[in-house]
C-alpha cells in the first residue's frame, strides 16, 4: 500500500513539475535565466550574465541603462560579431565580475566573459558601469562598435596554386607530383609541470604550398616507444614556400628524464592554396611578468575577410634558442585594413628568459579559398 | 633447331626449341590418325584436334606469354615435347623518373629506371640498349646510354643549373617515353630591399629575388619583413609577386627594418634618426 502511494505521489510530482516548473529548475535546464531582483549591482550584473548565457539578447538589451545609445543589433554585433567568426559558433559559459568601486548611485565592475568556442575558452574583459535608477540597478554596456565594411569591390591579384594529381588514366610508371619538401630546422624538448613538451620550427623548403603537421614518438633509454603525439593545432598547417611555422607537441604522461631519444615525423602534403590574405602583425610587444604576454595587432592587408585567425608566437632566448611556443585564436573576423588586437600569454617562469619572438598568423576564410 | 620426343608406338611430336612470343610456328608429328594436341604453359592450355603425320601449324598470337611450354597428344600423354616461348622485340617501355620536382644543380638528383617489354608485356631479358636524354630549355642536352640487364636499365643524372621543365626521354628499340621533371630554383641567394617614404608609411620593396645560379625565385615564396622600434615589432609575411616582394610598414623614426626568406637573411635598413 505504501509502495503504491509513493509511486502515485512521484508520478503526480513529475506531472506538476513538468507543467508548472519552478523558475530555478528552468534555469538549470538552460531554458530561462533565474530572475533575481536588481536591488544590488551584483544581482543586476548576475541577471545580465544569465541573460547572455541563455542567449536572450532581447532581454539583456532591454535591461541596459544606456540602450538608447545603440540598437539591439549593435549590441549583438558587439557580443558575437557582425561577420562570421569564432564567436559566432560559441556560447557564453561563464560570466565573472568583481567590483572596482561602488557608491549609492553608481558602481563599476570588471567583467570577464568566458565564451566556449570550438578551440577552447575565449575570454573578453569589459569594464561595466552600473547606475541606480528608481527601480533598481542597471548596467551601462560599454559598447565597442564593430567596424563595418561599406559595399565595394576590392580588386586582388593573388597567387594561387592548383594541383593535378595522378589520375586513373595515367600509365604505370607515371610519377605523381611529389609532396613538398619540408624540414625541421629547430627542435627542443623541455619538462614542464604539465608534462614534457617538444617544440620546434618547420620550414617549407619547396616552391609549392604545403599542408603540414608534425608527429613525435618518444623512446625510453632502451629505445622502446613510450608515447606518440601530434602537434594538433599548435602549428600553422598551411605554409607557403620558404615560410616557417612553429610547432608544439605535448606529452602529458611523459617525463623528460624517462626519454632516451625522440623520433620526429614531419608530414607534408601538396594542396591547392592561395597566397592571400596577407596578414600584417603590428605593434608587437613583449610585456614582462607579472602577466607576461605578447601583445599586438593583426591587420588584414587583403580584400578578403579572414573569419578566423590563429596567432602563433615563437619565443627565443638571447642565444636564439626556442624557449616557448604559444598561441591565441582571434575571436573576431579580420576585415580589410582593420587592426584586431591579440594577446598571447607567456608562462611567468619563462618570461624572464625571453628576449625576442617571431609571430605567424594562419587564417581561415569561410566560403573562400584556402 | 628441333627438339625430338621419344617415340611411343608410332606417334611423336617435334617442336622448335624456342618460339618468339606471338609468332606462328609448327610442330612436326609422326604417326597416323587423329588426336588432340595440348600445349600447356604459364599462360594456360591450348588444345587442337590434329591429323597426325603432318606438321601442325600454330597461328600468330596463340602463344603470347613468355616461358616454358610443353606439347603432348591425347593419345600419348606421357610423351611431351618442351619448348620456350621467348619475348618478342621491344615494343613498350615503362619509365619511372624521380623526383617530379627538384632544385637546380643537384648532383645525381634525377633518377630514371626503364623496364623493357615486348608487345605482349613480356619483360625483354636479352641485353637491349636504352638511351636516356634530358634537356632543359637554354641548356645543352645530356645523353646517357645504358645496356638493360634482365630487362631493366637505370641512370642517375644531375639537375641542370637552369630552372625549367626538363624533358627526360628514355628510348629503346624505337620506342620512346617522355617524363617531365620540374627543376626549380634553390634558396634565395641574398635579398636586397630598398625603402622610400609614403606618407605615414614606408614603402619597402626587394630587388628581384634570385637563387645562387641566377634563377628567379618563384612567385609565392614568402619574404618576411620585420620592423623593430622602441621595444616593439611589426612583421609581415609577403609572397613574391612578379619576382619582388613589396609592403608598406609604419614609418617610425629610429626603426630597424630587416628582410628574410626562410633561413636566408637580407639587408637591414635603419629608418630616420
Amino acid at each position: 500500500m505504501l509502495a503504491i502511494t509513493l509511486a502515485a505521489a512521484t508520478i503526480a510530482f513529475v506531472v506538476i513539475g513538468t507543467l508548472w516548473p519552478v523558475k530555478a529548475a528552468e534555469f538549470y535546464l538552460g531554458r530561462q535565466h533565474l530572475i533575481r531582483s536588481n536591488a544590488t549591482p551584483d544581482s543586476a550584473l548576475q541577471n545580465l550574465g544569465d541573460e547572455l548565457k541563455s542567449a536572450d539578447w532581447a532581454q539583456a538589451y532591454d535591461s541596459l541603462a544606456n540602450k538608447t545609445s545603440f540598437t539591439q543589433a549593435d549590441f549583438l554585433h558587439d557580443l558575437v560579431g557582425a561577420y562570421p567568426n569564432l564567436r559566432t559558433y560559441s556560447k557564453l559559459q561563464r560570466f565573472e565580475f568583481h567590483p572596482l568601486h561602488a557608491t549609492d548611485n553608481d558602481a563599476e565592475f570588471m567583467v570577464k566573459l568566458h565564451w566556449a568556442t570550438v578551440v577552447g575558452d575565449a575570454v573578453t574583459t569589459r569594464k561595466v558601469h552600473l547606475v541606480h535608477n528608481g527601480n533598481g540597478w542597471q548596467a551601462e554596456w560599454p559598447l565597442t562598435r564593430e567596424p563595418t565594411l561599406p559595399p565595394q569591390v576590392i580588386p586582388v591579384n593573388y597567387l594561387r596554386w592548383d594541383v593535378i594529381y595522378r589520375g586513373a588514366g595515367d600509365e604505370w610508371g607515371t610519377a605523381d607530383v611529389d609532396a613538398p619538401h619540408v624540414k625541421i630546422v629547430d627542435m627542443r624538448p623541455v619538462q614542464r609541470a604539465e608534462g614534457m613538451v617538444i617544440m620546434g620550427e618547420l620550414l617549407n623548403q619547396d616552391v609549392v604550398p604545403a599542408y603540414v603537421s608534425v608527429t613525435a614518438t618518444v623512446m625510453n633509454k632502451n629505445q622502446k616507444p613510450i608515447a606518440t603525439e601530434g602537434s594538433f593545432d599548435m602549428i600553422s598547417h598551411l605554409i607557403l614556400p620558404k615560410a616557417i611555422t612553429p610547432f608544439l607537441i605535448k606529452f602529458p604522461e611523459v617525463k623528460l628524464s624517462q626519454v632516451g631519444s625522440v623520433d620526429m615525423h614531419p608530414f607534408s602534403q601538396l594542396v591547392p592554396a592561395s597566397a592571400d590574405p596577407v596578414i600584417e602583425i603590428q605593434n608587437e610587444k613583449l610585456n614582462p611578468a607579472p602577466n607576461a604576454s605578447l601583445t599586438g595587432e593583426v591587420v588584414n592587408q587583403s580584400g578578403q575577410i579572414a573569419n578566423i585567425a590563429h596567432v602563433l608566437g615563437t619565443f627565443y632566448d638571447p642565444s636564439g634558442n626556442i624557449v616557448w611556443v604559444a598561441d591565441q585564436y582571434v575571436d573576431r573576423a579580420l576585415l580589410p585594413q582593420t587592426p584586431v588586437p591579440f594577446t598571447i600569454h607567456i608562462p611567468e617562469d619563462l618570461a624572464r628568459k625571453i628576449s625576442s619572438q617571431r609571430t605567424v598568423v594562419s587564417t581561415y576564410s569561410m566560403g573562400g579559398a584556402a | 633447331m628441333l627438339a625430338a620426343v621419344p617415340v611411343l608406338g608410332a606417334q611423336a611430336l617435334t617442336a622448335p626449341k624456342t618460339v618468339e612470343a606471338g609468332s606462328s610456328f609448327s610442330i612436326e608429328s609422326t604417326g597416323s590418325g587423329q588426336a588432340t594436341l595440348y600445349i600447356a604453359g604459364l599462360g594456360g592450355v591450348v588444345s587442337r584436334d590434329v591429323q597426325l603425320g603432318s606438321p601442325i601449324s600454330i597461328a600468330d598470337g596463340t602463344l603470347i606469354h613468355a616461358g616454358r611450354y610443353i606439347a603432348f597428344l591425347s593419345t600419348a600423354p606421357n610423351d611431351v615435347a618442351s619448348f620456350d616461348v621467348v619475348p618478342a622485340k621491344v615494343a613498350d617501355i615503362s619509365f619511372l623518373a624521380r623526383p617530379s620536382r627538384l632544385p637546380v644543380g643537384l648532383r645525381n638528383g634525377i633518377t630514371g629506371a626503364v623496364y623493357v617489354f615486348d608487345a605482349y608485356k613480356n619483360l625483354v631479358t636479352t641485353p637491349t640498349q636504352v638511351s636516356f636524354d634530358i634537356s632543359t630549355p637554354n641548356t645543352a642536352p645530356e645523353n646517357r646510354s645504358v645496356k638493360a640487364k634482365n630487362g631493366a636499365a637505370w641512370v642517375a643524372l644531375d639537375s641542370s643549373p637552369k630552372e625549367g621543365a626538363a624533358h627526360f626521354v628514355a628510348k629503346a628499340g624505337g620506342v620512346s617515353v617522355v617524363r617531365v621533371i620540374q627543376q626549380v630554383p634553390g634558396d634565395p641567394c641574398g635579398i636586397k630591399m630598398s625603402a622610400k617614404p609614403d606618407g605615414k608609411k614606408i614603402a619597402l620593396q626587394t630587388d628581384p629575388v634570385r637563387d645562387c645560379s641566377g634563377n628567379a625565385v618563384p612567385d609565392g615564396t614568402i619574404v618576411t619583413f620585420t620592423e623593430n622600434y622602441h621595444g616593439a615589432q611589426s612583421t609581415v609575411d609577403v609572397p613574391l609577386k612578379r619576382g619582388v616582394a613589396q609592403v608598406e610598414m609604419p614609418a617610425i623614426p629610429g626603426a630597424n627594418i630587416s628582410v628574410a626568406s626562410g633561413v636566408v637573411l637580407g639587408n637591414e635598413i635603419h629608418w630616420g634618426k
